[in-house]
């Protein structure tokens, strides 16, 4: 940190995870299920942000790879994706009914992140990765809330995104962790995304045409008696 | 290039499928032809791993060691019965008759396959990682494929929650990765980790090891991340469940035996009582829903989770003979778990019930059915002489000579809490009196032929093993480290 860009861009991305950190948020916690779907797309520009802020720092193409893969495959083709398998009624779906109303899910998501801090201190303690210190954390505690996502909300499509922020929440971790994974499994793990919104997408499609329903959450046919 | 052409041949027969090469019935035959290319291919891979020679192809790109070929060889063999029983069970139960669904199982059903030979092949850790994410998405609409609400359902769980899993586990390796780097320039495959785990910071391999444990735990099925398991191997068609079931749990239950050795590597770390202790749990809560379960194919689901427990408890016992129990656990479970799965199957298209108390007096309804229910229903819990028996008891007199006993005490007693729970509703279906007389479907001829083929490598291993075979397991044993 002794040259002065280098303490800029460490700002920079040290301002990135903080928005980062606040779209995840907004995942967890509105009410509108299209809201969900921008702040998801929002959230995967500022996985871009970090990955050309750290692919200068360290002067790695491989960063400006994962942007630009970042870039068209979540913020062009995922949303393209959910646009073409879920029928537009979804999207106007307000979710009144959620397993934990939105302050108590505020509440917990909040003692997430402290959580996510508690994990990623000894890791950081044993060795010395300037960047993972903000992304290592903020990469975690975006990882827990989309797990939270996902167990808390009912609709299919929220659910969903739930999960793709969680993978976004590994990828801001990685970006700062392994600037250099062989490019291959850059692209597999690219593909790899947008595969899950096809299918998730499908599936969503055919609850929805089979039972009339996307409150995945309410599908209790299946259980121990 | 036989590693190569065990991924080209499914690729191959998914096009010949889905073309109008496939139309009028000719998909099922091709799928099958595929898996029998496929299956003689591993079964040269197999033999190769078993004489010590790592086979390798593409510039080590793919590689494939003892236990890799051990779980290639299971996958293959089990893709192949479970295309010979598709092919009249998908048309009659599944497809109804629509030529264009049948194409589509047999273009998805190949694609799965692929992805499950890929696992144990793939050199490159991350590679091996998208395959087994791809496991999940390529079966998604396999088990949803009977376009039942519950079908539906536990197809949405199933993808949701193994891909939450996945997505840890990911974490995990991208944790290994870095963790790789700093101790030195390995590759990131199985043996660059291994050398490198001794220089690796433990505060990167701990909980690198703990993400992939939870993780893709999840896909195996161990308590308490269990809850999508029973529903997905009960509602996807028979022939799924069998490949679900038999083998894609042990597929992704094979990444978490490869993490063995690279956290044995570190000096002060132990993943040992974490293998026996998530084992235990697992075998204890699906031992207790064994009791008290209503669907014949929920049962055999529970069982897998059971099983996977046993084999992990077997890993975790740690030494060469308590590892030769669990490859051989490993063999046994997928031969008998797919056989349940297609007896299960034959029944239920029988009957055309799930119900355990649907179902009497099969005996006198379906005599081949209630052979192959009762004969799988002995092989799956261990009784003689079918090899469970031996590798279960390989099991126990392992861990009694490592001095575990209350391990081994808890274990035998479970074991034996699930052997009289599955035997006692076999007993009822098969030889419980009948109420009135049921609407009963004719067996098509290749469920039959299914249940024949099947039984034969089952009856076969349990009462001798082939020198070659013996050496494989022994090579599998020795990759899961000391």
């Amino acid at each position: 940190m002794n040259n002065p860009s280098m303490a800029v861009i460490f700002a920079l991305d040290a301002l990135t995870g903080a928005v980062f950190l606040l779209t995840t948020l907004g995942v967890v916690a509105n009410r509108q299920v299209l809201a969900s779907l921008q702040l998801f797309i929002a959230q995967s520009l500022l996985l871009t942000c970090s990955a050309i802020l750290l692919g200068i720092a360290t002067n790695s193409l491989h960063l400006f790879a994962v942007a630009a893969i970042t870039i068209a495959t979540k913020t062009v083709l995922i949303p393209w994706v959910l646009r073409h398998t879920v029928s537009i009624e979804v999207y106007r779906t307000r979710e009144i009914d959620r397993v934990l109303n939105i302050p108590s899910s505020l509440l917990i998501a909040a003692a997430l992140v402290v959580l996510a801090y508690a994990v990623a201190n000894p890791m950081l303690g044993a060795v010395h990765t300037p960047f993972a210190k903000i992304n290592l954390p903020l990469g975690i505690a975006a990882m827990f809330l989309g797990i939270f996502t996902v167990v808390v909300r009912r609709e299919a499509v929220p659910q969903l995104l739930g999960l793709l922020a969680l993978e976004n929440g590994v990828f801001f971790a990685g970006v700062a962790i392994v600037p250099d994974l062989p490019v291959i499994a850059e692209l597999a793990a690219a593909v790899d995304v947008p595969v899950v919104a096809l299918v998730v997408g499908m599936l969503t499609r055919r609850i929805h045409v089979r039972l009339g329903t996307t409150s995945v959450g309410r599908l209790i046919a299946l259980r121990e008696d | 290039m036989e590693l190569a052409g065990v991924l080209f041949f499914p690729a191959l027969a998914c096009a010949l499928s889905l073309s109008p090469l496939g139309g009028h019935g000719r998909a099922a035959p091709v799928t099958l032809a595929g898996t029998v290319i496929v299956f003689v291919l591993a079964v040269r891979i197999a033999i190769a791993a078993a004489h010590g020679t790592h086979v390798e192809a593409f510039g080590e790109w793919l590689t494939c060691d003892g236990l890799g070929a051990l779980v290639l060889g299971l996958v293959a063999l089990v893709a192949m019965t479970a295309a010979l029983f598709s092919w009249s069970y998908i048309r009659i139960r599944a497809a109804h008759g629509d030529k264009r669904k049948e194409q589509n199982y047999y273009g998805l059903y190949n694609l799965f396959i692929m992805s499950l030979l890929a696992v144990p092949v793939l050199a490159n850790v991350a590679l091996m990682w998208v395959a087994v994410e791809l496991t999940t998405l390529l079966s998604a609409f396999l088990v949803g494929f009977e376009d039942t609400p519950e079908a539906l359902e536990a197809a949405w769980k199933y993808v949701v929650l193994t891909t939450v899993g996945a997505v840890l586990a990911l974490l995990g390796f991208l944790i290994l990765y870095w963790g790789s780097r700093i101790a030195g320039a390995a590759p990131f495959t199985w043996v660059g980790l291994v050398e490198a785990a001794p220089h690796m910071p433990p505060a990167l391999l701990w909980p690198a090891f703990l993400l992939v444990l939870v993780g893709f735990g999840t896909k195996v099925g161990l308590v308490p991340m269990h809850t999508w398991l029973p529903d997905a191997h009960s509602q996807a068609p028979a022939s799924i469940c069998a490949l679900l079931s038999g083998v894609e749990t042990t597929t992704v239950l094979y990444v978490i035996l490869r993490l063995l050795p690279v956290v044995g590597g570190a000096p002060t770390l132990d993943a040992r009582p974490w293998f026996i202790c998530f084992g235990l749990l697992s075998v204890c809560i699906a031992t207790l829903l064994l009791v008290y379960v209503r669907d014949f194919k929920r049962m055999f689901a529970f069982s897998t989770v059971e099983h996977m427990g046993i084999i992990l408890v077997a890993a975790g016992l740690g030494g060469a003979e308590a590892h030769l129990g669990a490859a051989y656990q490993i063999t046994g479970h997928a031969l008998a778990k797919s056989f349940c799965f297609f007896s299960a199957g034959s029944v239920a298209m029988t009957f055309g019930t799930q119900e355990i108390a649907s179902v009497r007096g099969l005996v006198k309804f379906a005599p081949l059915s209630a052979l192959a229910l009762a004969g799988g229903a002995f092989a799956i819990t261990g009784a003689p002489p079918f090899a469970l028996f031996i590798s279960e008891f390989l099991i126990f007199k392992a861990g009694i000579a490592g001095g575990q006993y209350l391990t081994i005490a808890l274990l035998a007693f479970f074991v034996a809490v699930a052997f009289c729970a599955v035997l006692y509703h076999v007993n009822r279906m098969t030889f419980g009196a009948p109420h009135g007389h049921p609407t009963l479907a004719a067996l098509p001829w290749s469920c039959k032929a299914t249940l024949v083929v099947a039984a034969i490598p089952l009856l076969a291993i349990g009462i001798y093993v082939p020198v070659v075979l013996q050496n494989l397991l022994r090579a599998a044993a020795a990759a899961m480290g000391g």
